[in-house]
């Protein structure tokens, strides 16, 4: 069943905040085998003008996770968990997240297109401050094999 | 928060220094867990090839964060980077064996913006084949 267009700008509540720990970040950074000393050594971070460490840039998707789950598996828009991959993937960065950071995810469905029998949808994820600082939009765009209606 | 790169030291075309990335089964479970990305088809070889993988597949997020190594060693702050995005083209197999998957990462100056802002284009390839398509960062150099 191809996807619903009208779903295309459909808002979902804010994530509860995410509490960015020190040591979250360092073992991110290990796991993906990054030993940058800006995210692991405080006292490099700060030299470059950071209050604490600072996360690998593709962390964001680990605060991002669970609000953009509650869009992409809204019931209504019938995405079938066992047909998605991971298509494409984009952060746009006003800062890096520093350790310390409470940050709050508000996914938005930014598109709904068909290409090759497949359908791909696009979810927007503001990551903020609970103060309201913009910190990095991602977006993350699902592919959903095989459902997209044949012309 | 500066980029220990010059604007005016780079032109189109300026290579930043090429890296490989080994990724073994102990990496994908280390991802795993500290990202909270538990899909099965990252750790099973019995459900991955079951759903038609020819084995255990890195998660594209690992290639990603990989492949964006490049640009940051480079950078020297990895705060400058302004705009990561890329397309999962292919996956990374990750065979149970001592050699695992070798991720070849290169990168290249695509274009000079205004305001300090530099695009890098990068190439990712395992085992020959093209992993990650229209990769690409934009930097804002010192």
């Amino acid at each position: 069943m191809a996807l619903n267009p009208e779903f295309v700008g459909r808002t979902y509540a804010a994530s509860a905040p995410y509490l960015v720990g020190r040591e979250k970040i360092r073992e991110f950074a290990n796991s993906i085998g990054d030993r940058n000393p800006a995210f692991h050594d405080v006292e490099a971070a700060r030299a470059l003008g950071y209050s604490d460490v600072i996360a690998p840039p593709t962390f964001p998707v680990v605060i991002s996770m669970t609000a953009l789950a509650t869009a992409m598996f809204d019931p209504e828009l019938g995405l079938d968990y066992s047909r998605v991959v991971h298509g494409e993937q984009r952060f746009n960065y006003s800062r890096p997240v520093v350790a310390g950071d409470s940050l709050v995810c508000v996914p938005t469905i930014d598109g709904i297109r068909s290409a090759a029998g497949n359908d791909l949808i696009t979810v927007r994820g503001e990551i903020s401050t609970e103060a309201g600082e913009h910190v990095v939009t991602t977006y993350a765009t699902i592919v959903s094999r095989g459902t997209a209606e044949e012309n | 928060m500066a980029a220990s790169v010059r604007y005016d030291d780079v032109e189109v075309g300026t290579q930043l220094p090429s890296k490989s990335f080994p990724l073994q089964r102990v990496n994908l479970v280390m991802y795993a867990g500290a990202s909270g990305d538990f899909n099965i088809i990252h750790w099973n070889e019995r459900i991955a090839t079951a759903v038609g993988l020819p084995n255990v597949i890195a998660h594209g997020m690992l290639t990603m964060a990989s492949a964006g190594r490049v640009v940051t060693d480079w950078l020297g702050d990895p705060g400058a980077l302004v705009d990561y995005g890329v397309r999962m083209t292919r996956p990374v197999v990750v065979p149970d064996d001592d050699r695992g998957a070798v991720v070849e990462v290169s990168g290249v100056v695509g274009a000079k913006l205004d305001d300090g802002l530099v695009r890098i284009d990068l190439t990712a390839t395992s085992e020959g084949q093209t992993v990650l398509g229209k990769a690409q960062a934009v930097v804002r150099l010192a």
